[in-house]
């Protein structure tokens, strides 16, 4: 395929996955990149796995390829174990925050609680750069999304993208205290 | 911050980023789109909050949000009837509630022109099927458009809705999930808003408006000749789009979002033979003939594709309905070139994504793309090989939120119930108690067949109970008639109505229950009595929250005769919460376990299973501060009173 950059952002319903994917779409757009992306929320804005999609570059589909992301971003531990299994490239990067809201069979008993160090391995089987991010005093549980922007700018992690256009991105949707508070989180 | 209603209104042409259902709101300005109605189903729903935004008294269009897709169709219909564009929409399943109107509409001469927006869910991302709608068009002679991207339902939503209007018909736009929810930046046109002519327009003195017997037939000949006379017109349409690269052996035919997934996977095929960075595959990349315009079709330009091509390769997202419609045109013309469709069943099935586009064509034709990278077995960890460890990771289905009434509910009820007892699903977020761990509900049709479901259970059976569960929003859908049946014809069931004040899983839309419409303030049908006046007299109503109030009601409904109802009420705590939040002085609570006190029994994790609660390795409970609301409606599931309120002084934000 054409010259690309497929994101693939993953989290469980409530966590703020659509927000993340519009605001890293809007930074992409205001850097002057060509956007195309899609949410697939299905039914699980109720607890259930939430997916989006964002490809930045000259594509048609706004479906990331299975196995195709250059990038992954997920906002909880078994949510990024899963995403980085199936949709990281070879070699990619994973950055997740590291949330951990427990799937139904390990509730229920069936299944052990997921550690951080199984996220760290399956990333490593797919040769991928992992960027883990915890923040302590995080004021509200639904900065995740935020965090791990602030982390991707840290780190560079989408060529082409800089603060100026995250924050840019941000002043588009949101506004008073919350945008003071999510920039602040930037910084 | 944007004001996405204010820059839907503007008057000058702009560059935006939206999805899909965003632009087709767009396009609904521009065109002169005066009645709008829906009901609320995935993955349509968007398009409501996109008119939603816009400033009510400069919106150009009535909306409403109708009791269902039947009587959407009607209002919408009605309108047009009297001059005014007007567009319905709803999901795919929403045009199975809708046929009985909607096949008669093509029959009709529509002064105002209609769109019917179709919300298909190739892959069932959120449908209890996914129907191919494209069958409902040829049994009703409707003409039907398939965008294949967000912008593409722009351009064409205006076509279409021009083509309705002068046409005086109806015709279908049918998007599919990813087209609703793609995203990108589109330009958008100039708006030059004309004062709307209301006049009411209908005259029943200018065409036959009653289809009756013989008077169906010239309705019929005029719905086939119109057919006849669209596809004529397709070539100067410009809603199909053939991508020549100059092949004169290979071609491919598709329609909708697989034409993107088509275009991303043949830029691996070189123009001219070797693919770039990869071995040469010998190949070279397929001319695609993409039509927008599926019901007519263009059968002249598909008849020259076919006889410039030695070999054709229909690409077809669910049905092989173009597929029929092809050869059969291949062969009456006697045409010599060799036509693949589907191969086999699971080319029927799910969404045609750029990965399934490109194991498609390579079946085709093996030599089109370099061998694919097989998914290297390294082993993950001390998992296994990679397909095992994905499919070792806990499953997260969507499940009801923390604070649900209907998990209460459904715990409560579930207590009352010998191990016999037949549970029968309705849909809504309820649907969800049909998962482990409540497994309650178990099976499901369609909106509203709960009741009448359940009636066929209870008939020559005195043993195993029928206990059947229905939301407020279906209960006014399509709950009605077989509640009205349960009572005419003496059924034994008992039915709970889950009311919690919304249409929740679509996303919180008001209903005829709420007291609101989408304008505002509407007066509140009461469920119970309306139950009242259909002659229910056995009426019980309990907060669903009271679980040991709900076991005991539910035993007692069970011994008694006849059609009962329970309705378990609680307001849906997402909805509620929501819009706590967002009031002055509002502060989080939370409950903890007291782990003194616990016994590790496992009730709350275990059985309640709010998400809240979790597990840890050494069988220890916690709660998930980010989940937890603090609702209590856990408290009394815990066998050791474990489960305490936190103190305000301990509680975070
Ligand atoms: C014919 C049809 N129309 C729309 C839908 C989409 N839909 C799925 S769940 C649901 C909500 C039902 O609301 P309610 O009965 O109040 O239950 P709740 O989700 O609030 O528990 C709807 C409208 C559908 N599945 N079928």
């Amino acid at each position: 395929m054409r010259e690309h950059f497929d994101i693939y952002m993953s989290g469980v319903g409530g966590q703020g996955i659509g927000l993340l994917a519009e605001l890293l779409a809007r930074a992409a757009d205001h850097a002057g990149l060509a956007v195309h992306g899609c949410d697939t929320h299905g039914l699980a804005q109720r607890g259930g796995m939430v997916t989006s999609h964002l490809r930045l570059g000259a594509v048609r589909s706004p479906l990331v390829p299975d196995g195709g992301a250059d990038l992954v971003v997920s906002l909880e531990r078994t949510e990024a174990m899963r995403a980085a299994m199936t949709m990281l490239k070879t070699g990619g990067t994973l950055v997740w925050y590291d949330a951990a809201w427990q799937a139904l069979d390990v509730r229920t008993g069936q299944h052990p609680p997921l550690e951080a160090a199984d996220v760290m391995a399956a990333a490593k089987a797919k040769g991928a750069a992992t960027w883990r991010v915890l923040v302590d005093d995080l004021p509200d549980s639904r900065m995740q999304n935020v965090a791990v922007v602030a982390e991707i700018l840290r780190r560079g992690l989408v060529p082409g993208l800089g603060r100026a256009q995250v924050e840019a991105a941000m002043a588009d949707l949101m506004a008073g205290a919350a945008l003071e508070a999510n920039l602040a989180l930037l910084h | 911050m944007k004001d996405m209603g204010r820059i839907l209104l503007g008057h000058e042409a702009f560059d935006e980023l939206v999805i899909g259902n965003t632009a087709i709101a767009r396009a609904m300005v521009e065109s002169g789109v005066r009645v709008v109605t829906s009901y609320p189903g995935s993955p349509t729903p968007e398009i409501a909050e996109a008119i939603r935004s816009m400033p009510a008294d400069e919106r150009p269009m009535y909306f409403e949000f109708s009791t269902n897709e039947k009587v959407a169709t009607e209002v919408a219909f009605g309108a047009a009837l009297n001059g005014r564009l007007s567009v319905v929409f709803f999901k795919s399943v929403g045009l199975n509630v809708a046929a009985d109107s909607f096949v008669q509409l093509p029959l009709m001469d529509i002064p105002g022109g209609m769109v019917v927006l179709l919300g298909d869910d190739p892959g069932a991302n959120s449908s209890q099927n996914e129907q191919d709608n494209r069958h409902y068009a040829r049994m009703s002679y409707c003409p039907l458009f398939e965008p294949s991207g967000a912008a593409d339902a722009y351009r064409m939503f205006k076509k279409a809705a021009a083509l309705a209007r002068e046409l005086r018909t109806v015709v279908i736009l049918r998007m599919t999930t990813h087209v609703c929810h793609a995203k990108e930046k589109i330009h958008f046109d100039s708006w030059n808003p004309a004062p709307p002519d209301d006049e009411p327009l209908f005259d029943p003195d200018y065409t036959n408006y009653i289809p009756l017997a013989a008077t169906v037939f010239p309705m019929k000949r005029r719905a086939l000749e119109r057919l006849a006379a669209i596809e004529a017109r397709l070539p100067s349409l410009g809603f199909d789009e053939l991508v020549d690269n100059g092949n004169g052996q290979r071609g491919v035919i598709v329609a909708g979002l697989p034409f993107a997934s088509v275009m991303d996977v043949l830029d691996d095929v070189a123009l001219g033979g070797n693919t770039p960075g990869n071995e040469p595959s010998g190949a070279r990349r397929p001319d695609v003939l993409r039509l927008g315009a599926v019901y007519p079709f263009d059968r002249a330009a598909v008849r020259s594709f076919l006889q410039t091509h030695d070999e054709v390769k229909i690409v077809e997202e669910l049905d092989p309905i173009l597929e029929g419609d092809i050869k059969a045109l291949a062969f009456d013309a006697g045409l010599r070139c060799r036509i693949t469709g589907k191969r086999d069943i699971d080319e029927t099935m799910g969404e045609c994504s750029p990965a399934k586009a490109r194991a498609v064509l390579a079946a085709a034709w093996p030599d089109l793309f370099p061998a694919a990278a097989i998914p290297s077995a390294a082993p993950v960890g001390a998992i296994g090989s990679v397909a095992a460890a994905i499919a070792a990771l806990p499953p997260r289905p969507a499940q009801m939120c923390p604070g649900c009434g209907h998990r209460s509910a459904f715990h409560a009820i579930k207590k009352a119930l010998a191990s016999g007892d037949i549970t029968i699903a309705d849909i809504g977020c309820h649907t969800l108690g049909s998962l482990p761990p409540y497994n309650m509900g178990r099976v499901l049709l369609s909106m509203g067949h709960a009741t009448s479901t359940a009636a066929g259970l209870s008939v020559f059976n005195d043993t195993r109970r029928a206990v059947c569960f229905m939301g407020d929003s279906t209960f006014f859908h399509a709950g009605l008639p077989g509640i009205v049946n349960a009572v005419y014809n003496g059924h034994r069931v008992l039915l709970v109505v889950m009311q919690n004040g919304t249409t929740a899983m679509t996303g919180h839309q008001d209903h005829p229950g709420t007291g609101r419409n989408f304008s505002g303030d509407a007066g509140k049908i009461s469920i119970r009595a309306a139950l009242e006046g259909l002659g229910v007299s056995n009426i019980r109503e309990v907060d669903a929250y009271q679980q040991a109030a709900l076991t005991a009601m539910t035993r007692e409904a069970l011994e008694e005769p006849g059609f009962k109802v329970i309705i378990a009420t609680h307001p849906c705590m997402l909805k509620f919460i929501r819009e706590a939040r967002r009031k002055p002085g509002w502060s989080a609570r939370r409950v903890r376990i007291d782990q003194e006190t616990c016994e590790r029994i496992h009730e709350c994790v275990e059985h309640f299973a709010c998400p809240t609660f979790q597990r840890e390795a050494d069988g220890t409970v916690t709660v998930n501060p980010d989940l937890c609301i603090g609702d209590l409606s856990c408290r009394q599931t815990c066998p050791a009173a474990a489960i305490v309120p936190e103190s305000p002084a301990r509680s975070a934000t």
